[in-house]
């Protein structure tokens, strides 16, 4: 399966997420420059973590507007499979390919830690391969991740069971002490409509091997390859 | 050109002395104008030029096998094998964190970074090592706050993880925090790049951020003491943009890479004018530039304004002209400025033109060079104290709530509300997360791993500098010990009051005597560091506070160790010996309010040889745990490890009599490391040790909901982990709750 990684000035978490499918995963991956106008023949497009544009106006505001959001937009439409992590759920948010927004932390404080996360929908691209209710440990590390939709927005992501991950406890309980940004039902990750865009704040790239503390996010990545 | 005359107030302003004065006048042939004064305001400044300290400088040992750049450069070079060199330094920014703690801070982040990266590393962690004020005062939990944001926002922005460090609190440090800030990268050993700037007529690019008015003079504030007119010193602190600077790494990387630059140099204190007078000075060359070339982002800036001003975010490259082209699209893909300034040329002069005409034109040595080096007069020794000169301790009633308090003490309390806010993951390499003894970075496509300490007592060092100095360096190599790493590498930043007054020269050239005799000892070369003087405040100095950054190497991934108990039934063994020596301790300060005493003793060869057991116990697999015994003496450190581990297990710990109850448990006897192992692996751990001359002895085990200790079967304190975590993890935070005044 071939993975692109597009990276945008101020992209932190771009080699992390390479080193994740190509070096772990085994997968061919490259770098896709915010700048070009070619996907190069990706199955995946991967908006990657970070500071893109120095979270100026807004995190991700700025981004989706380069250049190769265009053929991100296209290649989503058609069905392609597009993974955003952290920063690059907030760029999928505002291109408007996720529905929601992102406010700042309820507690006003920039937060790296691990959490617990409950897999709430199992039947998708990328979690097929996990169990509903399953318990994974995984790091999030955002300034902005208060996952916000209106009212009518959430109940029909509600609905049709778009939230993918929920921040939980240990024993998978989404508690409100496990909310630990404020975010609305919990919310985590979220899937689109048509079930080709993921969009989750928490770092699955630093949860593939077990030597840094935790390998519970390689189920996402193993789920995306199965299928190839 | 009109030009102001420079008269004694001109001069007092620019922190130069009339002696000063005469000798530039002598070095350069005439008298300076203004822009030539401020050149060499800012290079002979105490920040720059070391003139105070490079005298005892000079006795660090510096030579090894493995070291590829020592002092001298922008940063330290240690080779770690298979072809990679890691760049680190530490660097102080205490001055501006007190005037704008969120700048002070965060530009003390973005200076060190450059260090690193302009010698072709990309930078992999960071660590601080933060002093303030107790936070009873709001000021000191405002500065606080400032710094960790300020850090945290440099750092996670740029995407460096911020990985460990070390925070005290005393009321020394209330009115001049310290912020000192290392930075570890990786190169290739044969991709390095220095600050040269050779090759006769080629050119001199500007890269980087727009020149502006901020941090005008920047060094020559961080050369003088704080008055009570401070406040208005606001213009001279720098404003950072770490995505600039994220930008300028990859544009630098990758020109590095590209092989097309001769040299490069950041600009860090004294601007644009250091790396213009450093480059050419190190290749025995010249450098003419035009400042109407350089970007600006103000009107009507004064070349004095444009050679001083420490605006963040800017390099100077030395490129071969047939490369400039390659070098500006470099840096245009990453929407860079990056424009020729000037060039190379011959006679060692730093010329520098403005609006057609030379407004500085003065020998690049004289600049660089030929600052004073200054014998300050150092006061007598302090008369030799013994133990009959220190008032009597008495020993408290209720140990368990000394216990208590000390775990609620900030110093000791656990520092999350600070390191979650700065991101400790990204670049996926940290195996150890902060909170352990030292942070651990594992090597990509290799067994090995670095592990970095940051340490320093201004307790110890206040009462006997030397030890202070020697135990700094002790501490440090423990702390890598304790995750079974070897050091290679040392850089230090030495915090102290003004070096016009003789107690704290006395104090600066005792910790440097001590800081060196533990280097040699331990066999580490130091690879360069920083000097901060002038942390005073209305003539009060801050405690000598000498900070050490070790970096050391772990053999095999495998076999890292960390600190919390892991195993009921696991074997609690001591290693090391208590002697029960209270000086200088944090019971003695928070039980007691005394900080006076005789600091503990250390034995530098019993310190080598227990470190020694602990690396090799941990490199046979035999340790479930390994923990430092350092404030708070073995209670604390028992409580730490129960805290830490996977099943928060307490431990029932029997010690032997002999010693008064307080000092067994929070004495601050060096050398010592708490480790655990299973109960097999026993023998072979007091085999090793007794093969060092070691002491070791089995206290206790891991196991039961409580942390016990007793003596001699006398319970001296008994309290569930539960509780004593609670106190623990909430003496911090509870100082920071968001709507309380």
């Amino acid at each position: 399966m071939k993975f692109g990684v597009v990276v945008f000035p101020g992209s932190n978490c771009d080699a992390d997420a390479l080193h994740a499918v190509r070096d772990v995963m085994g997968q061919a991956a490259r770098f896709l420059w915010h700048k070009d106008h070619d996907l190069r023949g990706v199955d995946c497009v991967v908006l990657p973590g970070g500071f893109s544009y120095g979270d100026y106006l807004r995190s991700g505001a700025i981004a989706r507007f380069s250049p190769l959001m265009r053929e991100v937009r296209e290649f989503a439409d058609r069905g392609g499979l597009v993974l955003g992590i952290c920063n690059g759920f907030q760029v999928l948010l505002e291109l408007g390919l996720l529905p929601g927004a992102m406010l700042r932390n309820k507690h006003l404080k920039f937060l790296c830690r691990y959490v617990h996360l409950r897999l709430e929908n199992e039947r998708t691209r990328f979690t097929h391969l996990g169990r509903k209710g399953q318990v994974l440990r995984i790091p999030i590390a955002h300034f902005d991740g208060n996952y916000y939709a209106p009212p009518e927005t959430l109940k029909e992501i509600e609905d049709n069971g778009r939230v993918v991950f929920r921040y939980a406890d240990a024993d998978g309980r989404p508690t409100a002490e496990a909310n630990v940004n404020g975010s609305l039902h919990n919310i985590a990750g979220l899937i689109n409509a048509q079930g080709n865009v993921l969009g989750m704040m928490p770092h699955p790239e630093r949860a593939a091997e077990p030597l840094l503390g935790s390998a519970d996010g390689r189920v996402i990545f193993e789920s995306l390859i199965s299928k190839f | 050109m009109r030009d102001t005359m420079i008269d004694p107030k001109i001069l007092a302003n620019h922190n130069l002395t009339p002696g000063e004065y005469e000798l530039i006048v002598s070095l350069i042939g005439r008298e300076p104008n203004l822009t030539e004064l401020g050149v060499f305001s800012a290079m002979w400044s105490e920040h720059c030029s070391y003139k105070s300290s490079k005298f005892y400088l000079k006795q660090l040992p510096t030579q090894g096998r493995a070291v590829v750049q020592g002092p001298g450069e922008n940063a330290g070079i240690i080779d770690i094998g298979d072809g990679q060199v890691i760049v680190f330094k530490i660097e102080s920014h205490n001055h501006p964190s007190y005037i704008e703690p969120f700048q002070g801070a965060a530009t003390g982040v973005g200076g060190i970074l450059r260090d690193i990266f302009t010698m072709g590393a990309r930078p992999i962690a960071l660590l601080d090592s933060l002093r303030f004020g107790p936070l009873d005062s709001p000021k000191n939990r405002s500065i606080m706050e400032g710094v960790v944001s300020g850090i945290s926002s440099y750092g996670n922005s740029i995407g460096v993880p911020t990985v460990g460090g070390e925070i005290y609190f005393g009321e020394n440090y209330a009115l001049n925090p310290l912020v000192n800030v290392f930075c570890l990268g990786l190169a290739e050993k044969d991709k390095i790049f220095y600050a040269k700037a050779e090759g006769i007529g080629n050119a001199v690019l500007y890269v980087g951020s727009k020149t502006g008015r901020d941090g005008i003079h920047g060094a020559t504030m961080a050369s003088a003491e704080f008055v009570k007119e401070t406040e208005h010193k606001r213009p001279n602190v720098q404003v950072g943009d770490p995505f600039k600077e994220k930008l300028l790494v990859e544009a630098c990387l990758e020109v590095m890479d590209k092989g097309v630059i001769v040299g490069i140099q950041d600009m860090g204190a004294a601007g644009l004018t250091c790396s213009t007078a450093e480059m050419p000075a190190k290749s025995g060359t010249g450098i003419e530039i035009d400042l109407d070339l350089v970007p600006q982002r103000e009107e009507g800036m004064t070349p004095y304004e444009i050679l001083l001003s420490e605006s963040q975010e800017r390099m100077l490259i030395v490129a071969r002209p047939d490369k400039v082209r390659e070098v500006r699209e470099i840096f245009a893909k990453w929407d860079l400025d990056a424009v020729e300034i000037g060039r190379v040329i011959e006679g060692g002069r730093m010329k520098v033109r403005f609006q057609g005409e030379i407004v500085v034109d003065v020998p690049v040595s004289a600049v660089v060079d030929l600052c004073p080096i200054y014998q300050r007069p150092v006061a007598p020794p302090a008369p030799p104290r013994t133990a009959s000169d220190v008032p009597p301790v008495p020993v408290p009633d209720d140990l368990g709530a000394i216990f208590g308090k000390l775990l609620a003490s900030p110093t000791i309390a656990n520092k999350e509300w600070v390191f979650r806010q700065y991101d400790h993951m990204v670049q996926t390499n940290t195996m150890v997360l902060p909170g352990a003894d030292a942070a651990v970075l594992r090597l990509k496509g290799s067994r090995k791993a670095l592990a970095v300490s940051l340490d320093g007592n201004s307790l110890y060092a206040r009462l006997d500098p030397r030890t202070g100095g020697k135990i700094a360096v002790a501490e440090a190599c423990r702390n890598l010990a304790c995750v079974g790493a070897r050091p290679i590498g040392v850089t230090n930043c030495l915090n102290f009051g003004s070096p016009e007054k003789p107690e704290v020269m006395r104090q600066f050239k005792e910790a440097v005597a001590g800081l060196s005799e533990a280097c040699l000892a331990f066999e580490i070369p130091v690879t360069g560091g920083n000097v901060s003087f002038y942390n005073d405040t209305e003539g009060a100095s801050i405690y000598p506070t000498p900070v050490l950054g070790v970096v050391g190497l772990v053999q095999d991934i495998d076999r890292v160790v960390t600190p919390g108990f892991k195993g009921e039934g696991d074997a609690v063994v001591l290693i090391g010996a208590c002697t029960g020596e209270l000086g200088g301790s944090e019971y003695l300060k928070v039980a007691h309010g005394r900080e006076d005493g005789i600091p503990p003793t250390i034995d530098l060869a019993m310190e080598r040889a227990v470190q020694e057991t602990c690396v090799e116990a941990a490199e046979s697999g035999l340790l479930a745990s390994a923990h430092d015994l350092s404030e708070g003496g073995l209670a604390v450190a028992a409580a730490e490890s129960a805290f830490a581990g996977p099943g928060r297990l307490g431990c029932r710990l029997d010690l032997d009599g002999g010693l008064r109850p307080d000092a067994l448990l929070f004495g601050e006897a060096q050398s010592r490391i708490l480790v655990t192992v299973a109960a097999a692996g026993l023998p072979a751990l007091l085999e090793l040790a007794a093969k060092r001359g070691v002491p070791a002895a089995v206290v206790g085990e891991v196991g039961g909901p409580a942390i016990r200790i007793a003596q001699k079967g006398s319970v001296l304190i008994d309290i569930p982990v539960d509780a004593a975590r609670a106190a623990w993890m909430d003496a911090i935070p509870a100082y920071f709750k968001i709507g309380e005044g």
